[in-house]
């Protein structure tokens, strides 16, 4: 996905180039282009750091500052993981991303049925507090902040966040975290979700009041359209979709009487950056600009730094293939070029063989050349914006823009991105794409390098290489005996009693409006389970039943 | 209309992993080829799974598996056919598949693999070779 | 082999190899359900139809919860149109009443129309009789109404729901073709929104003018939530109450056989229809009349009566043709 449509005629001359966001593309731009758009500099662009924020949301942006660069950790023992963070941060990094296995991700013990074959292999397994005691033992945790890739139980994580740090003298004003926390991009594109959809949005509103409340530093929620373009997305239904969702959260939030004011300015993006390069380009300029319009319009924030779409632009797993897997170290330096033209504030890039395997670390280090290959050699720092100004790329960035809002009018239309969810609208619209897509990426109608149509496989077009060989995660069965084991010893140490009263008084408040934090935070330091914490949200709120999808 | 020998297919995601494009697509595949398919959804137990292979009748079990458990799952799944009278299914296994377990996985007992990137001409010729 | 014993005894696998075999037109399952016609009859059969997107299969998983609760066991027929094109079907129904899936007190079957106009297939009456002769106390058949399956279903269930959603117009589509008097439950759906309360008024008012049924029943009008949950109790327990009045009086038994005897003329007719057909599609004078229409030399209508005119009786053997 992500390539445009190419007619040609015999001759290989390009006679039509749409888009997969449905936008046409002439064979040339010039002067009455922008003329015709209506195109100002002051209404459209802006200077950079300046609204509505097209060109950057900082004056100087890469002069003044690099991007950063991402590295997620976390798989089998809190133990384990807890050196891969020291190592880390000796190394220099300043931030730790976290990622949790699926019991974990899906609110399950490491010794629940479900578990089996899963307890630590996509990231760490935490049952309770003691598992993350281990996890952060020895991290400063007033100077290092956290991601937690989190979604469903972001609450219960947030809230253990806290109690590990009040647990070794520290103070909630000072810890910074950033739990995903977008349990919406889960019901469309990732599949980690367990509770009915007013239920997960109510939790996600619960996080953000108490971040607004008790966690200055941290940022409760990090809106993926990331996901959603990997599931068949076009770029601008990313971010209509995105955005759509970023409503549904700031609707269930201003409802408590709180102000957008006060806390839009911390929710952050993971964009996607893979496909035509134009396109990702005019999609982020684009974005920047709807975002802090509709802050500023549909929900009166003034203060300029809360109309900031801050950024995360990488990945792009679909992008890359597995026939052929040296391309995917151009293509990861295009996406990369791609989202360093588009002001990412951070960026994090799929590995070469990320399509296949689990990154080596000969892979992970060509991705960190690229990226610094391109700041300091290509000269992507040299200036704010560059493609400013272009005929094209600003004829682009308008008609860009033009097409996420039709996309965000038709959600609307449905209801509002809860009710699309709830009825399959937008998870039907996707999956139709995904299957369009590949049939026409088979069929030879989209070419990708590397890639033969079926019509074309054993013909001299075909160039017969093998695909690379799949590698897998690896899975120690010593991880899921080690948790079950510690899972034994905590439910024989902890004081049942203690347990029991404060699951008690989450279940009420789940079963009310209160705000389920506080209870959580109390439920942790009782030593409650995951799985025992997430029951309780189970037994309450029941798990959602997904609707169709053709 | 001819209600002619149709092939009734289940197309399962056990565990709890939750990329489901690939099942989704080929599901939408295999309509438009002429089959009659079941999606059972995400975080599927494997006693949800025989259960809705056995009422609904299918002539395949279809498993979308990316989370690389697939010789367990499979292994397991296997037994669990032949305990429950399901002989008449047969089993095929999608998803993220390395090359050298395609052996194994046929050594268990199951009747074809579609690693990811199989086309969809191959899948569904695949499961009509089963029935030849 | 099928045993007809497993199927009685409630053997999942047997039973729906026998819908299998019913839906395949096989030649056995002919033999199995003169078999086990006599063993049927217990059963109350609710049918629930309605436009697509209107939330059948939500309502239908709340009212297994329901049931489960009662501690009755459930079965279900979900039918799904097939793709006209390629003949192919997703059958997704399943896919919201899933969390029933490992309950072994549940059962449920997807079926896709495979072509058959009018929607509700024989195979799906003949599948209710399996999983009636099966034992279970409830049967369920799911329809996607799209016109005339609403009176289809009122042919072989003796209690039919049918649920619409407010402001969708459908207030007044449920007056066309017959299929305000066929229902004996009006479900209006994702009463959360705005104009629930005037889809029910409209509904009882159109109601109010429909002729009073003959048995005596007066029909119900409801609001539901499915997706909550809202109202669901309240429909199992409309539905239960409906199986009580129809078991009062005799009411159930004249339903069963005007039910049954409505299910022969219609199989008749498409025997009849099938056996007729058969040979005479072939036959010279019917091909020389489609030759003359293809060169324009006469019109359909001449075209049709000449081949009526002259229609002989075919003795030939009896084929299940699918």
């Amino acid at each position: 996905m992500g390539v445009a449509k190419y007619i040609k005629n015999e001759k290989d001359a390009i006679k039509e180039v749409i888009y997969q966001s449905g936008i046409t593309v002439k064979p040339a731009y010039g002067p009455e282009d922008l003329e015709r758009a209506g195109f100002s500099y002051e209404k459209d662009l802006g200077a950079p750091g300046e609204y509505p924020f097209t060109r950057s949301i900082h004056p100087q942006s890469y002069r003044s500052r690099a991007w950063t660069t991402r590295q997620y950790t976390g798989f089998g023992t809190p133990e384990e993981t807890n050196e891969r963070f020291r190592l880390m941060i000796a190394n220099g990094q300043n931030g730790l991303n976290v990622a949790f296995d699926l019991p974990t991700q899906m609110g399950y013990d490491s010794d629940h049925p479900l578990a089996e074959g899963e307890v630590g292999r996509v990231g760490m397994a935490i049952d309770s507090l003691r598992d993350f005691e281990a996890a952060f033992k020895g991290i400063p945790l007033d100077r290092i902040g956290s991601g937690l890739t989190i979604n469903a139980v972001a609450t219960i994580m947030m809230a253990m966040y806290q109690a590990v740090a009040e647990k070794f003298g520290y103070s909630k004003n000072q810890i910074s975290t950033t739990p995903q926390n977008d349990i919406l991009k889960e019901m469309i594109g990732r599949g980690a979700w367990i509770f009915p959809v007013e239920h997960g949005v109510r939790l996600v509103g619960d996080s953000i009041e108490y971040a607004v409340k008790e966690l200055p530093k941290s940022n409760p929620v990090s809106i993926c359209g990331y996901h959603i373009r990997e599931s068949g997305a076009t770029p601008a239904q990313e971010i209509a979709y995105a955005f759509e969702i970023a409503k549904a959260y700031i609707e269930n939030v201003t409802q408590r009487g709180i102000k957008p004011e006060d806390f839009v300015g911390r929710f952050s993006f993971n964009l996607n950056v893979y496909g035509n390069l134009w396109e990702q380009i005019a999609k982020f300029r684009a974005a920047r600009k709807l975002w802090a319009k509709m802050l500023k319009e549909e929900y009166g924030v003034k203060d300029n730094k809360n109309l900031f779409l801050r950024g995360l632009f990488g990945g792009g797993g679909s992008g890359l293939t597995k026939e052929q897997p040296e391309n995917n170290i151009m293509r990861g330096a295009y996406y990369a070029l791609g989202a360093a033209l588009s002001g990412a504030q951070t960026t994090a890039l799929c590995s070469f063989d990320e399509a296949y395997t689990i990154p080596t670390p000969r892979s992970a280090l060509l991705s960190l050349r690229t990226l610094e290959i391109l700041m300091d050699e290509v000269g992507l720092r040299d200036t704010v914006d560059p493609l400013a100004g272009s005929y094209f790329v600003e004829t682009l960035t308008l008609e860009m823009e033009k097409k996420i809002l039709e996309e965000m009018k038709e959600v609307e239309k449905w209801g509002g991105m809860v009710k699309s969810i709830s009825n399959g609208f937008v998870q039907r619209k996707v999956s139709r794409q995904a299957y369009e897509f590949e049939k026409g990426l088979q069929s030879g109608e989209y070419r990708k390098v590397g890639v033969v149509p079926v019509s074309e496989k054993g013909t001299d077009k075909d160039p017969g290489t093998e695909a690379a060989a799949v590698e897998l995660h690896e899975y120690n069965e010593a991880w899921a005996e080690k948790s079950k084991a510690n899972l034994k010893e905590l439910r024989r140490t902890r004081n049942d009693k203690d347990v029991a009263e404060t699951l008690k008084g989450l279940e009420k408040a789940a079963k009310t409006s209160e705000n389920v934090m506080p209870h959580l935070v109390k439920c942790c330091h009782a030593y409650a389970t995951v799985g025992e914490m997430a029951g309780v949200f189970r037994q309450v709120f029941g798990e959602w039943k997904e609707p169709d999808f053709y | 209309m001819e209600t002619k020998q149709k092939i009734r297919i289940l197309i399962a995601k056990p565990g709890l992993d939750g990329h489901d494009k690939g099942a989704k697509v080929v599901a939408l595949a295999l309509r438009d080829a002429g089959m009659e398919v079941i999606y059972s959804g995400l975080h599927q137990t494997l006693d949800q799974i025989i259960q809705s292979a056995t009422q609904e009748s299918v002539d395949v079990i279809g498993l979308s598996i990316m989370s690389g458990a697939h010789l367990p799952i499979c292994q397991k799944l296997m037994a669990m056919m032949r305990e429950k009278g399901l002989v008449h299914a047969k089993l095929t296994v999608g998803g993220v598949i390395p090359h050298q377990d395609i052996p194994k996985l046929k050594e268990i007992g199951v009747a074809a693999v579609f690693p990811g990137g199989t086309s969809f001409e191959d899948i569904i010729n695949g499961i009509n070779n089963l029935f030849e | 082999m099928l045993d007809i014993k497993d199927i009685l005894a409630g053997n999942q696998n047997a039973g729906a190899r026998m819908i299998r075999l019913v839906e395949d037109r096989d030649p056995l399952a002919h033999t199995l359900l003169k078999a086990l016609y006599p063993h049927a009859g217990h059963a109350f059969i609710i049918g629930i139809t309605g436009s697509p997107g209107v939330g059948k299969s939500s309502l239908i998983d709340g009212l297994i919860t329901e049931f489960r609760r009662l501690d009755k066991r459930v079965a279900v027929i979900a039918c799904d149109p097939s793709s006209p094109v390629s003949g192919g079907a997703i059958l997704g129904d399943r896919l919201r009443m899933q969390r029933h899936a490992a309950d072994e007190n549940v059962f449920i079957r997807s079926m896709a129309s495979r072509g058959q106009k009018g929607g509700l297939s024989r195979a799906a009456k003949d599948a209710a009789l399996v999983l009636d002769a099966m034992g279970y106390p409830i049967i369920i058949i799911e329809t996607a109404g799209a016109g005339q399956t609403e009176v289809d279903v009122a042919d072989m269930a003796h209690s039919v729901g049918i649920v619409t959603i407010p402001g969708a117009g459908d207030g007044i589509q449920a007056i066309k073709a017959g299929i305000l008097e066929t229902g004996d439950v009006f479900i209006v759906n994702k009463s959360d929104r705005p104009d629930s309360e005037a889809a029910v008024f409209e509904l009882n008012m159109m109601l109010g003018l429909r002729p009073p049924s003959k048995d005596g029943w007066k029909p119900v009008v409801l609001q539901t939530q499915a997706l909550d949950g809202t109202g669901v109790k309240e429909l199992a327990r409309v539905f239960l109450s409906h199986f009580d009045f129809l078991r009062q009086e005799g009411r159930l038994e004249k339903k069963q056989i005007k039910i049954e005897s409505r299910y022969f003329q219609s199989l008749v007719r498409d025997l009849a229809l099938e056996k007729i057909m058969a040979g005479l599609e072939t036959s010279k004078g019917f091909q020389e009349a489609l030759k003359k229409i293809r060169l324009r030399e006469i019109d359909p209508v001449t075209a049709a009566e000449s081949v009526m005119d002259n229609i002989r009786v075919l003795n030939n053997d009896t084929k299940y043709h699918c």
